[in-house]
């Protein structure tokens, strides 16, 4: 069979339709990642022991566990919770939720990366534990880990086909629906991944740059 | 732990099959990784970029993509892979992707120097690379490899949607039978943990071996 070139024109409009539900996902999710994973991340350091410890039973369950059955389950068990979410809001929920974890893991490698000093050097200016952290630690400890947090930003992106699964038109799934209706895979489901490889290279490449800039940045 | 009572035993054939699948797809990761990454390091321009073409696009594209790639795509080229091969060729060879990037980083981490005192030794190319690179390489290469793993664990989950009877797909089954959602997922991915744990443990045993009897 060969590739149809037409037909390939003709599906791109939906497919471009579909791709803005799946950037959005990715950048609904990454939001919530970040928020929650600093949170995650700062509990994780906290001095209360039960805390410090739940935290990290959550985040090593959540990331030993498949994205996939994370959706599935937010997805069946939120309604019975009373939280009536659509599939959409749901799987933003569990990209970010699962983002969130390893995102966390990032911050704290920032964290770990402030010398001591700095802790030292807050507390003998009495600043509480509050604005040492806000102002202080936060401030040093993220631009260096920006590109990390660059990275898990590409990996949700390629992840957000999961969210097919749930009923939600992203990118894979309209691709799939054109070739269930015109009984081509090929070419839709062809497009669909060389969207994935352009916009994820590009990414990639901007991540890059941006950290080169960060090293400059870092060295002046 | 009613619900494990409950649902564990159903859920147990599912759990066999994941395992299975990702055990399959390992094997092939290994191959694929080896294979790759070595390639990457070729003195052949040809086998380099074919190499990093395989890389880029295993991990430019979404795990789920290609495998609907393989099994929607491919019987329009005469291809028909089985629902289970293309789920076990598609996990192996995508982290096989991420594995190749794991090969070449700690082959390229291997200090200059042994490469100087194999040739000085008169090794042939081959010999210094089973006999001084690889075991070096391997070492660096654990950590990384046991993460993978536990990422193709992970998206061993995703075959359940190319309809294979594996845990993820157990559960669909048994929540259309119970409508007993909540349980069974929570279970469900208990057992994913427990599988998770399973692999960080034997990857800390095997670093721990390797480290001994490695010199120095």
């Amino acid at each position: 069979m060969i590739f149809d070139w037409q037909f390939a024109w003709d599906t791109l409009p939906k497919l471009m339709a579909a791709l803005k539900v799946t950037v959005a996902a990715t950048v609904l999710g990454m939001a919530v990642a970040l928020a929650l994973g600093l949170a995650l991340a700062l509990a994780r350091r906290s001095r209360l022991q039960w805390l410090s410890w739940s935290t990290a039973g959550f985040i090593e369950f959540v990331r030993s566990t498949p994205l996939l059955v994370q959706i599935y389950f937010l997805f069946y068990i939120l309604p019975g919770l009373g939280i009536e979410l659509s599939a959409f809001a749901t799987g933003v929920v569990a990209l970010g939720l699962h983002y969130a974890a390893y995102c966390s893991e990032v911050y704290r490698a920032g964290f770990d990366g402030i010398p001591r000093g700095q802790w030292e050097a807050a507390s003998a200016l009495n600043l509480s534990r509050y604005h040492t952290i806000g102002r202080i630690i936060i401030p040093q400890a993220i631009p260096p880990v920006v590109p990390a947090l660059g990275n898990y930003l590409v990996a949700m992106f390629k992840d957000t086909p999961m969210l097919s699964a749930i009923t939600v038109l992203e990118l894979l799934q309209t691709g799939k629906v054109v070739g269930a209706e015109t009984f081509r895979y090929l070419e839709p489901l062809t497009l669909v991944g060389a969207l994935f490889l352009v916009l994820s290279l590009i990414s990639a490449a901007g991540i890059r740059g941006l950290e080169r800039r960060l090293q400059k940045w870092v060295a002046q | 732990m009613n619900a494990i009572n409950n649902f564990g035993p159903p859920l147990l054939g599912g759990l066999a099959v994941t395992i299975g699948i990702t055990l399959a797809a390992a094997v092939l990761a290994v191959v694929a990784a080896l294979g790759g990454g070595l390639a990457r390091l070729s003195y052949y321009r040809v086998v380099r970029w074919t190499a990093a073409v395989y890389v880029e696009v295993f991990r430019g594209t979404s795990t789920l993509v290609q495998l609907f790639w393989f099994y929607f795509v491919l019987p329009f080229f005469g291809i028909n892979l089985s629902a289970l091969a293309a789920g076990i060729l598609v996990l192996g060879l995508n982290t096989g992707a991420y594995g190749a990037e794991v090969v070449r980083g700690a082959i390229v981490a291997v200090p200059r120097g042994q490469y100087d005192a194999a040739a000085a030794l008169n090794m042939s190319r081959l010999q210094t690379l089973y006999r001084i690179v690889l075991p070096q390489a391997a070492l660096a290469m654990l950590p990384p490899a046991g993460n993978l793993m536990i990422e193709l664990l992970k998206n061993s989950a995703l075959v359940s949607l190319i309809t294979i009877t594996e845990l993820t797909f157990t559960a669909q089954l048994l929540r259309s039978e119970t409508l007993r959602s909540a349980e069974i997922f929570a279970v469900v991915l208990l057992f994913y943990f427990l599988v998770a744990l399973c692999i960080t443990g034997a990857f800390r045993l095997a670093e721990g071996k390797l480290k001994k009897s490695a010199p120095g």
